[in-house]
């Protein structure tokens, strides 16, 4: 199975293939097997591929040469171990689902059949990122997401203010790539490789790291940036939530199961380099920390279903950055694991109420939906205790193992990672309330239009909050249960916790009372005293005002960096270029044609000039010649 | 001698595209610079086989007084460039076949005495060869954007660009007649005014690195001399903005990859930092003089610079990377810059106005036209997969080998290419659609030809350039090769 595996990402690429060229003539139904047929395929193909991958396999397979100039050699080739290969199931199973939502999601819309082509060719280049063998093939699949991420976000693209959103998530992802070509470039520079294979990158940079500590600093610290871009970290996150602007199913997929966790899997991948660069690995923890709470205070006020899951991503990826930071690699792909499952279904689940809701996003609006929509609010309530750390579901496990590592490398961290849990039960159970529970706050309009949505929709919801609740098994600490976890096996990271199993038990005893604590709150102050945020910023104090502003991040990055880009651009235009530069260019000029009027009877016009030229230049030979 | 050929067929069809009235000359361009791309191919097929044949090489004396020779030679580089200059003249010839084109006779002859120029510039092995060549290129492109230029300044702005490139190449003569006066054998061959070069001492060498250099700055144009190139892009008509553009700024580029690197090593070893900051400092410069711009053909004129500055950085950089991405981008620049500038063609035929701010909406009204459009623009922007990628990729690793700060600030180019690229395909494609843009139809069966070609090139030579890195990196060694002994004393 595992010489087929190039067809994983070549399927959905034939999918976008024959989408991209049957366009409008294909019917709606033809379209959506295509379209999800190929995802399901690949899904079909990343299970053998799975069933047949043994712990610490590593297998190359090779397409073809692709860039080769001197020293340097590019292959175009996948590589198949336990990472990638979790990777490949995230990304086609929770792919799949989606795709099938989306069927009847995107049911009524004149643009599914493009909805499609694009969704397609995003899992295409979602899968080469993570089986590319060589960093420049992961960087092949990092823009080109990019590059769909930017189409889907613009999907409506008569709307202005979505269009600035997908630009907006370009340029900043961008930036971020800026760094990882460079962190790239530096590699290839210093150790003469970029591949994965044995006797690649890796093995180089390790007998080499130690008479090169500040080029792996600098690796480190680049390919972070990198990571910051599509991960939307402090201080590159603010495309985020706007790239709400998207449709639903495209937020679930690309902007919270699969894409902005390319990040966490870049840098797992590279953990070799990492081990050699502690500084890039305190700053990747400390920013991930920042992140986490910096989002989640945000998330606190925000009264928009989407924008609020949005903020909790950024914060959730935090987490998983504060994982790796603290040598916890296995924890943080487990968390990317666990949260693909959980916060697609909260988006796949904000989808469903936006649909019943005839369009609304305001949770303002909104309330006293739970019976309504029965199937969607039971889903979405385990998707919230998911992502709350109630116990024994899955995002439990996964964030325990978070705050286990964060405790050991620092008690500070830790304190600020359970106030970062404590923020989201409270956002995640106030959205929660404000949504399902209390008095139906909509138009009467949309009130008569209420209705649970298609099996289409509502069966990945159920089988997604299975998964929510049970993906947590593949992970149970082992001081639970006896040599139990799973994916540490499976992934084959050599992290030893030295905590004793006391200190583990109450670590995780401390987090389920905050957690609980965090639930009692919000369940007193929307759930039973019903409150209802207010409609406009008029009576917040102002740490609510600069929180509920989003800490005016938008409006600062617009005045320090995109209007003095303009503004220079403007006057280096107007002054630089039309004044300074051509100024003296037309000055030579005119003090030429002056010396030229002087010398009028040797010249007719501008071909005269020319041959005037040409004599001048025999002169010269015969000059030279002579000298 | 079948290079000859490939020098003669387009002078001969120019001659007779004279004689022939109206439409016909337009047939006859299009029959001859297919026929050169058939002859090219067959060329490519010759060259494969065996790099030493022959049928490749010319070399009789000419003015043997001066030791100057009629001496063709094929290099994998310049078969390349060759390669580019017989695939873009046709499209820029079929792009061209559905306007009305006062006095086509004319018209189309200059472009295939243009494409004759472009050939022997490519070709020649001889340096004074190589400058006749040059010079004859300036020419004909210099009528057509004088005779069917589209602006009420364009005596104006042709003069300058004619004296301003004129005033450079003058330079550049200066800078072969020194090398040539101090090589061991006295005839122009490449290889003997190298040896010529080599054995100057560094400041002379400095001395002719900075007069050819100024005229290959001119050429491209790298900042600041580049004042010339966006009024002259902006008002020609598009055809000699396409020939300007695709095929006719690489000979700057080639120059000085060919005719000035492997010259003077010591005088690069000297300035060639300068001469990249420079660069450098122009790729910025450009690209935040694109964001600003209002017309759209404007924009496309000062991205070019931009693209060109990061090419003349990698060339200067002179090592396996930087030449080889050089060479690829020249290629990638070419064909890209021929659709963008197509696109602003069709645009402004069908709105009447190039202004970014009056378009919008239009991929509305034509998706097909907005989708050839966004993958155009995905090869300016160097998404990997498309031929702007491998080439840029390589040219900022081979800055980088050269000077990390220098290649960070110009990797700049791929998030400001991108702020100029998007917000420009976001103000004339995106959005509702307007009056401007309401009545913006179908495109024309030659328009939807061009463009599909070009799109095809983007994506296939982004994903698999190899069979055109066989042909460069051999060469690109040879060049490096060649200098090893000047510079490792």
């Amino acid at each position: 199975m595992i010489q087929y595996s190039w067809l994983i990402p070549l399927l959905p690429l034939f999918g976008f293939i024959l989408l991209g060229l049957g366009g409008k003539k294909l019917s709606k139904g033809l379209a959506g097997i295509i379209g999800c047929g190929s995802v399901l395929a690949a899904f079909a193909l990343s299970v053998g591929v799975f069933m047949q991958l043994h712990e610490g396999d590593k297998h190359i397979v090779k397409m073809f040469d692709w860039i080769v100039a001197g020293d340097l050699h590019l292959d175009l080739s996948f590589i198949i171990d336990p990472l990638t290969s979790i990777f490949l199931l995230i990304i086609t199973g929770v792919g799949f689902l989606i795709h099938v939502y989306s069927t009847g999601y995107m049911k009524e819309d004149e643009g599914f059949n493009r909805f499609f082509t694009y969704l397609n060719l995003f899992v295409f280049f979602m899968l080469l990122l993570v089986m590319g063998s060589n960093y420049v093939v992961m960087f092949v699949g990092w823009e080109g997401v990019g590059l769909c991420s930017y189409l889907l976000i613009g999907f409506w693209f008569k709307n202005t203010e979505y269009n600035k959103a997908a630009n907006k998530a370009f340029i900043m992802n961008r930036i971020g790539d800026l760094g990882f070509l460079l962190g790239i470039i530096l590699l290839f520079v210093t150790f003469g490789s970029l591949s994965f294979e044995d006797g690649g990158i890796f093995d180089k940079a390790s007998s080499l790291a130690r008479d090169n500590k500040g080029v792996m600093e600098a690796v480190g610290i680049l390919l972070f940036i990198g990571a910051c871009g599509k991960s939307a970290q402090i201080p590159l996150f603010t495309w985020l939530p706007d790239a709400m602007a998207g449709p639903t199913p495209v937020s679930a997929l690309i902007h919270a199961a699969t894409m902005v966790t390319a990040g966490i899997y870049m840098i797992a991948r590279s953990q070799v380099l990492y081990s050699f660069a502690p500084m890039a690995l305190e700053i990747v923890a400390v920013i991930g920390l920042l992140t986490a709470l910096f989002a989640a205070t945000i998330g606190l006020l925000q009264n928009d279903i989407k924008k609020v899951l949005a903020y909790s991503t950024v914060s959730q990826l935090g987490f998983m950055f504060l994982a790796l930071g603290v040598g916890a690699t296995t924890g943080a792909v487990f968390h990317v694991t666990t949260h693909a499952f959980f916060k697609a279904l909260l988006f796949l689940g904000a989808g469903s109420v936006i649909h019943a809701m005839s369009g609304e996003q305001d949770i303002r609006r909104m309330g006293g939906l739970a019976k309504k929509i029965p199937i969607t609010h039971i889903t979405f309530l385990i998707g919230t205790m998911a992502i709350a750390g109630i116990p024994f579901l899955s995002g439990f496990f996964s964030k325990d193992e978070i705050l286990a590592y964060t405790y050991e490398r620092s008690q500070v961290y830790w304190i600020a990672g359970v106030l970062g849990s404590m923020l989201t039960a409270f956002y995640m159970f106030r959205l929660y309330f404000l949504t399902f529970r209390g008095k139906f706050r909509g138009t009467h309009e949309q009130e008569h239009h209420l209705h649970e949505s298609p099996a289409s929709m509502t069966i990945p919801l159920v089988i997604l909050a299975i998964l929510a609740v049970g993906a947590g098994y593949i992970g149970i600490p082992g001081f639970v249960l006896h040599d139990s976890h799973w994916l540490h096996h499976y992934l084959g990271y050599r992290e030893i916790i030295t905590l004793s199993h006391e200190k583990e038990w109450i670590i995780m005893g401390i987090a389920i009372v905050a957690g609980l604590s965090a639930i009692a709150l919000a369940w007193t102050v929307f759930g039973k005293n019903k409150t209802v945020p207010a409609d406009d910023e008029k009576g917040f104090n102002s740490v609510q005002k600069l929180v509920y502003n989003k800490y005016y991040v938008d409006e600062i990055y617009d005045k320090l960096i995109r209007k003095p880009l303009d503004f220079i651009s403007d006057i280096g235009y107007r002054v630089v270029e039309l004044q300074i530069v051509d100024g003296v260019v037309n000055g030579i000029g005119t003090g030429v044609k002056w010396i030229g009027s002087v010398a009028r009877y040797v010249q007719s016009g501008s071909v005269g000039f020319y041959v005037l030229a040409m004599v001048l230049s025999v002169i010269v030979i015969a000059m030279v010649k002579l000298w | 001698m079948i290079t000859a050929l490939l020098i003669g067929l387009p002078l001969l069809a120019g001659l007779l595209a004279l004689f022939v009235k109206g439409e016909g000359a337009k047939k006859v361009a299009l029959g001859a610079a297919l026929l050169e791309l058939v002859l090219s191919f067959a060329v490519l097929y010759l060259f494969k086989k065996d790099p030493q044949n022959e049928q490749l090489f010319i070399n009789t004396p000419w003015i043997q007084h001066f030791g100057i020779h009629f001496h063709l030679q094929l290099s994998g580089i310049g078969l390349c460039l060759v390669l580019l200059t017989t695939v873009l003249t046709p499209l820029i010839i079929i792009s061209s076949y559905s306007r009305e084109i006062k006095n086509p006779s004319l018209f189309y002859s200059l472009v295939l005495f243009m494409q004759m120029a472009l050939v022997g510039v490519f070709l020649a092995h001889d340096g004074f060869l190589f400058y006749i060549f040059w010079e004859l290129a300036l020419i004909p492109i210099w009528f057509i954007c004088l005779m069917w230029g589209e602006s009420k300044n364009n005596s104006k702005i042709t003069f300058k660009f004619f004296i301003y490139t004129l005033f450079g190449s003058l330079f550049m003569l200066a800078g072969l007649i020194y090398l040539y006066y101090h090589s061991p054998e006295r005839n122009w061959s490449w290889e003997n005014l190298q040896a010529g070069g080599m054995s100057l001492p560094e400041a002379k060498q400095g001395l002719v690195f900075w007069a050819m250099f100024l005229a290959f700055a001119v050429k491209m144009p790298v900042f600041p001399f580049h004042t010339w190139q966006p009024d002259t892009y902006t008002s020609s008509p598009t055809t000699g903005t396409m020939l300007l553009s695709g095929i006719m700024l690489k000979m700057g580029t080639f120059g000085l990859l060919f005719w000035l690197m492997p010259m003077v090593p010591l005088g690069i070893a000297k300035w060639g930092s300068t001469a990249i900051g420079l660069s450098v400092v122009g790729i910025v410069y450009a690209s935040c003089m694109a964001i600003v711009q209002k017309d759209l053909k404007r924009l496309i004129a000062y991205s070019s610079i931009a693209h060109i500055g990061l090419i003349a950085a990698g060339i200067l950089a002179f090592n396996a990377q930087g030449l080889q991405g050089a060479v690829m981008q020249m290629l990638a620049h070419g064909i890209n810059v021929v659709g963008l500038f197509l696109i602003v063609d069709i645009i402004s035929r069908q709105t009447g106005t190039r202004e970014i701010a009056k378009l919008g909406g239009i991929r509305n009204v034509n998706p097909r036209f907005a989708m050839l459009y966004l993958i155009v623009l995905l090869g300016a922007v160097a998404l990997p997969l498309t031929n702007g990628f491998v080439g840029e990729f390589l040219l900022i690793s081979g800055v980088y080998k050269f000077n990390a700060w220098m290649s960070a600030f110009a990797g700049l180019t791929i998030i400001l290419g991108a702020v100029y690229m998007l917000r420009s395909y976001q103000g004339v494609m995106l959005g509702e659609t307007n009056n401007v843009t309401a009545s913006f139809g179908a495109l024309k069966t030659n328009e939807t030809i061009v463009l599909f070609v070009v799109a095809a090139l983007i994506i296939g030579l982004g994903v698999y350039p190899k069979p055109l890195m066989d042909l460069i990196g051999p060469d690109v060694q040879e060049l490096l090769n060649s200098v090893k002994p000047a510079v490792t004393p």
